[in-house]
């Protein structure tokens, strides 16, 4: 799809829309409609349009896969962990009144905003992740790492 | 030291979660084993100390609040000695195998993915003892997803040794995911009637507001409790193999890396078992499942044909893995059987069996790891001759073995004595007739092996074979000698069982 010009002019100009766009989803998702799994799945759809356009090559460059690999444990991560900070200031699991003691109500949207990036990043790379996965192999002069001929034990 | 006490019940999943993540991140270069096994190991004293301290609290009952939603509206975690019990049986398993997977796994399982190995495997170990704790009907149903989505890829990394891996893999996706769903699906019916998802509260909902309407304004309500009911009972079969959807079972646990297959074995359908007497006997209650419904009925020739069928599938096998599958089918027919008896004796026969036939089967897969290792396979003429030369691995599958049979002085004759006494209490003299046969056939079965193992001749010219490394014999031995501890001293198991059993029947106030 390189050689198409629209496709290439397309891919391009809707990614930092795209992208602007998934931010105001994830910073506005304890007010309004939306948060991290709708804004994680339009980050990624940025790099997955880019992806399809210009291979998945080159989207790797920008986003390797060492780093959604990381990315997505690391959403989790501040998820659980924006818990644990809870339970390690003396209230239960994820009971947000731990952020700000003096003031519950305030200190709800700063823990929902923590836990849903969290789930924004998490989402954001495992959709990466998904379309790595499908293209792998498929790309002229990116071979299927091979797990098959290093054969391990006695067989 | 405070704050963990007063948070075990949350952090007994969230350890094994966060750690898990942080396995896939840093866990390269031998450190994601050095990861698990000190999670396995804090998560296995984490349960016992929840055990100890439910069994020492008066109301019997430990309630954790996620968040600050108070108990119908946010998730609340509850332990209880039904569930402390079965979360003992996930972290000792899980302790014990992590221990031995070290070179199991090693051995089975390409260089590069072992992080992701270890990472899966504490996963699993997450939602597993997320199902037994969590007091919220969709959360259990979150928990037995990343349990599961966990197990498939777990079965599948044996295709380095095997490829038939991958399709048992995708059968064991496609009905697992049949198995959750339906339980999704019941637990959106009865969220359609009661408006709630905590057990307590649906059970509640249920029992005073549901049912005294049936006979007048709102009859519709009864075939929605119904259909809900069917469909988390059929998805939970599923997941926990009663007999006839056990199709995913043999090829899953024959095909997957040993210590995949013994942690599949003794805890995956155990916590299906569990689930499945959390759905009786707490959220929609006896009285509807057993009294209205029969499906007591259902259950026991389910069990029934079970443990025949699947002793006399395990006599004909050739492959001694997939015949430990398959008699695993027939001990879920035993515990599926003891809780469908609706008594204290039938119930603590299912409890106490949940705990020693993890220990029995676990010790049993390992052993055949240990074929698997030194052999790269375990047909039954490759274990010919074999008792000289492991006599350690060999010893332990024979104590397996008895525990199977339920020889006395194991394990397994306690939840066999508590099983046939539950039986002949609630009248159905053919069930008790069903257990005696079934051990008969184990017997067999297990004769079969043993003597192969101890009068079959090894040919000459095949190598001799060195017993096990350490840290795969340690683990073995130490499950060997509990189910032979457990099975003289039964005292602790059937406590905290019948404690649980009563306190489900209500006979305990």
């Amino acid at each position: 799809m390189k050689d198409n010009v629209l496709m290439r002019v397309a891919a391009r100009w809707n990614m930092p829309f795209l992208i602007i766009f998934a931010l105001y989803t994830q910073t506005h998702g304890e007010l309004g409609p939306g948060g991290g799994f709708q804004a994680g799945v339009m980050i990624a759809a940025a790099f997955i349009v880019y992806g399809m356009v210009f291979g998945a090559a080159d989207m790797q460059r920008i986003v390797p896969r060492w780093l959604t690999d990381i990315l997505a444990a690391l959403g989790v991560l501040i998820y659980a962990g924006t818990g644990i900070y809870c339970l390690t200031q003396g209230y239960a699991f994820l009971d947000y009144t731990a952020i700000i003691p003096s003031n519950p109500g305030g200190a709800e949207p700063w823990g929902m905003v923590s836990v849903e990036w969290g789930v924004g990043i998490t989402v954001a790379s495992v959709m990466m992740t998904i379309f790595n996965e499908i293209t792998e192999g498929t790309l002229p002069g990116q071979e299927h790492e091979s797990h098959d001929t290093e054969m391990v034990g006695k067989a | 030291m405070e704050l963990i006490h007063k948070n075990l019940p949350a952090l007994i999943v969230v350890l094994p979660l966060c750690m898990g993540l942080l396995t896939s991140i840093i866990g390269r270069r031998g450190l994601g084993w050095w990861m698990a096994m000190a999670t396995t190991g804090a998560v296995f004293a984490m349960s016992g100390q929840l055990l100890w301290n439910v069994m020492h609290d008066g109301a019997y009952q430990i309630t954790y609040q996620m968040g600050s939603w108070p108990a119908p509206f946010g998730i609340v975690y509850i332990v209880d000695p039904l569930n402390a019990s079965v979360l003992m049986v996930v972290s000792t398993i899980a302790a014990v195998l992590t221990l031995y997977a070290r070179k199991s796994v090693a051995s089975e399982i390409q260089k590069n993915r072992l992080h992701f190995f270890y990472a899966l495997w504490l996963f699993c170990t997450t939602g597993l003892l997320g199902i037994t704790i969590t007091g919220d009907a969709f959360n259990l149903y979150v928990l037995l997803e990343i349990s599961s989505l966990s197990t498939y890829t777990l079965v599948a990394l044996g295709r380095a040794r095997n490829r038939r891996a991958l399709t048992a893999a995708i059968n064991y996706l496609v009905l697992g995911s049949i198995g959750a769903n339906f339980y999704l699906l019941g637990i959106a019916y009865l969220y359609q009637v009661t408006g709630s998802l905590n057990m307590a509260d649906i059970h509640h909902i249920l029992v005073n507001q549901v049912f005294p309407t049936w006979g007048g304004d709102a009859p519709q309500y009864r075939t929605t409790v119904i259909v809900g009911f069917a469909f988390m009972a059929v998805g939970l079969s599923l997941k926990l193999a009663l007999f006839p959807l056990h199709g995913w079972l043999p090829n899953a646990y024959t095909y997957s890396p040993s210590a995949v297959s013994g942690l599949l074995a003794s805890t995956a359908t155990k916590v299906g078992a569990y689930a499945f007497i959390r759905v009786i006997f707490t959220i929609v209650g006896v009285d509807f499942a057993f009294g209205l419904l029969h499906t007591d009925t259902a259950l026991m020739v389910s069990a029934g044909a079970a443990i025949i069928i699947g002793a006399w599938l395990a006599l004909k096998q050739t492959n001694l893995k997939k015949m430990l599958a398959y008699s695993s089918i027939g001990q879920i027919g035993y515990i599926t059987l003891g809780f469908s008896l609706n008594n204290v004796n039938g119930l603590t026969a299912s409890i106490i069996h949940l705990f020693n036939h993890a220990l029995t089967k676990g010790s049993m897969f390992m052993a055949l790891g240990v074929v698997v290792y030194r052999l790269g396979n375990a047909r039954i003429t490759d274990v010919r001759g074999l008792g000289r030369q492991l006599p350690v691995t060999m010893g332990v599958f024979v104590v397996g073995g008895l525990g199977l049979i339920g020889v006395p002085l194991t394990a397994g004759f306690i939840s066999k004595w508590y099983l046939v006494t539950g039986a002949i209490q609630a009248g159905r003299y053919e069930m008790a007739a069903v257990v005696l046969v079934g051990s008969i056939l184990a017997l067999m079965y297990v004769w079969r092996v043993v003597e192969q193992i101890y009068f079959g001749k090894r040919d000459e010219n095949a190598p001799k074979l060195r017993e096990a490394p350490l840290t795969m014999l340690v683990p073995m031995v130490l499950l060997a000698a509990a189910s032979i501890y457990f099975g003289i001293d039964a005292r602790a198991t059937s406590w905290v069982s019948q404690t649980a059993a009563e306190l489900l029947l209500g006979v305990k106030l």
